[in-house]
């Protein structure tokens, strides 16, 4: 195994390892942003008094964390653009071609599925909040908004924090399986070097070793983010 | 929507499965017993054991199955010659075995916090009796720490288990046409992904639906009968 292919430069590969950590960072960060977005969305959708919302919700639930994400990337890579194309014609009488960035056909594909994960932790989360909290803060006359923001929101957030660090975990993996669209990251970079250099086993395992990485650091951040969020908590 | 394409996905995704179920009972087999001693290796208190076994499950557990996948695959053709020479070559140049080999490395170390998580569940009072019985250290696993530990484990085990049916779709990367690599080619031969992602995507959801119906009939067939 001949490491010096690994280093920093235009003869090695380190830079564009570097580079490729950065785009998986970037692609998990958003997905991740997305699906909390896509989640709380959903989770209110679940938790309504409508029929058809909680349907809808459900099947969304339930669709995404059923079928391998592989396949929904597929979907919008083949058939994304022509998506949008025919809403783009339909609706704002545009003609032209029109192609997604790959960066962002990545995070819709990834995000989706980490929304999926997200939904159930943050609807764990609202039902964990005490009635009696809402109910005081009704008491004392707090309107809707407020009661959302001064007492629902931070609870959910404390409650949810440890589903939502798994749900981290599980979209940082999942990024890699955008380098069958293409996309330069970790194990794209990884696919491109072992082709050039002849040496599979050294780029893959470079590969590895930098999931293993992202992943003590994830663990680490997410420690110190869950004592931030329990301060003030009195434990047993 | 073009009935042709499902008319053409259905036989053809069809004739698939049984490559996706045989992917995924396989390395469920391998990887439970791998999980069971890699389970108990982590509760041991020598070192030697609990840490190799730490160290496995950590690694296995926080790394891409993609390029674990990947990594056996192409990455033993780094090996060609050294692995040819010990007689593995026959081995790591097929994708199946490496597809397998990988699937169950990765739900072992899953699977082996699940089942750690049931072994530390039993309760101390049940081990104590049995002892107090005069049973052997065997004796007692057999009897009261692993059929205890493993309805405690059964719920997780079931997610596993379903994520176990979508990882399989990975090993459609390194030329298995499984589902997924049948519902690929079909796609990308008719320029339309929207017919036979339809007729997959049932396929998986029917799959995992059959996954869940077992689980839970088996949860309730472990339950504690209240008297």
């Amino acid at each position: 195994m001949d490491l010096t292919i690994l280093s920093w430069g235009a003869s090695g590969w380190g830079d564009e390892f570097f580079y490729a950590t950065l785009i998986t960072i970037s692609v998990a960060t958003c997905s991740f942003a997305f699906g909390i977005v896509l989640a709380a969305g959903a989770a209110t959708m679940k938790l309504s008094n409508y029929r058809v919302l909680r349907m809808l919700a459900n099947g969304y639930t339930t669709v995404v964390r059923g079928i391998p994400e592989l396949l929904i990337i597929y979907l919008i890579f083949y058939g994304g653009n022509s998506i949008l194309m025919s809403i783009a014609k339909d609706v704002f009488n545009y003609h032209q071609y029109i192609e997604l960035p790959i960066f962002m056909m990545g995070v819709l594909c990834i995000g989706l599925s980490s929304g999926a994960y997200s939904t159930e932790v943050i609807r764990g989360a609202v039902l964990a909040v005490p009635i009696g909290t809402i109910e005081a803060a009704k008491a004392i006359g707090m309107n809707t908004s407020t009661r959302f923001r001064r007492i629902l929101l931070p609870q959910v957030a404390r409650f949810a924090l440890p589903g939502l660090g798994n749900v981290w975990q599980l979209t940082l993996k999942e990024t890699s399986l955008i380098s069958v669209i293409g996309l330069a990251e970790i194990v794209r970079i990884a696919q491109i070097g072992a082709g050039s250099e002849k040496e599979p086993f050294t780029f893959f395992l470079a590969g590895l070793i930098l999931f293993l990485i992202l992943a003590s650091l994830s663990d680490r951040g997410y420690i110190s983010l869950e004592r931030w969020a329990n301060r003030g908590v009195r434990r047993a | 929507m073009d009935w042709d394409i499902v008319n053409e996905a259905i036989p053809a995704i069809f004739a698939a499965l049984p490559v996706t179920i045989a992917l995924v009972s396989v390395s469920l087999f391998f990887g439970f017993f791998l999980a069971v001693t890699v389970a108990l290796c982590r509760l041991s208190p020598y070192a030697a054991l609990n840490k190799p076994a730490y160290v496995f499950v950590y690694i296995f557990r926080s790394t891409p199955l993609l390029i674990q996948m990947f990594l056996i695959y192409y990455g033993s053709g780094q090996f060609r010659d050294e692995l040819d020479a010990i007689g593995l070559w026959q081995f790591f140049k097929d994708p199946w075995f490496c597809a397998i080999l990988s699937l169950t490395l990765n739900t072992g170390a899953y699977t082996s916090e699940i089942i750690r998580g049931g072994i530390q569940s039993v309760a101390i009072g049940l081990i104590e009796a049995g002892k107090a019985c005069g049973m052997s250290t065997v004796q007692l696993f057999r009897r009261i720490t692993f059929p205890l530990a493993m309805r405690q484990a059964l719920p997780g085990y079931g997610n596993e288990v379903i994520l176990m049916v979508k990882s399989t779709s990975l090993a459609s990367t390194i030329t298995i046409m499984d589902m997924t690599g049948v519902y690929k080619e079909i796609a990308s031969d008719h320029f339309s992904p929207f017919e036979p992602i339809i007729v997959a995507g049932s396929f998986y959801l029917i799959l995992n639906y059959i996954v869940t119906l077992a689980i839970s009939r088996a949860e309730k067939k472990f339950a504690i009968h209240a008297h």
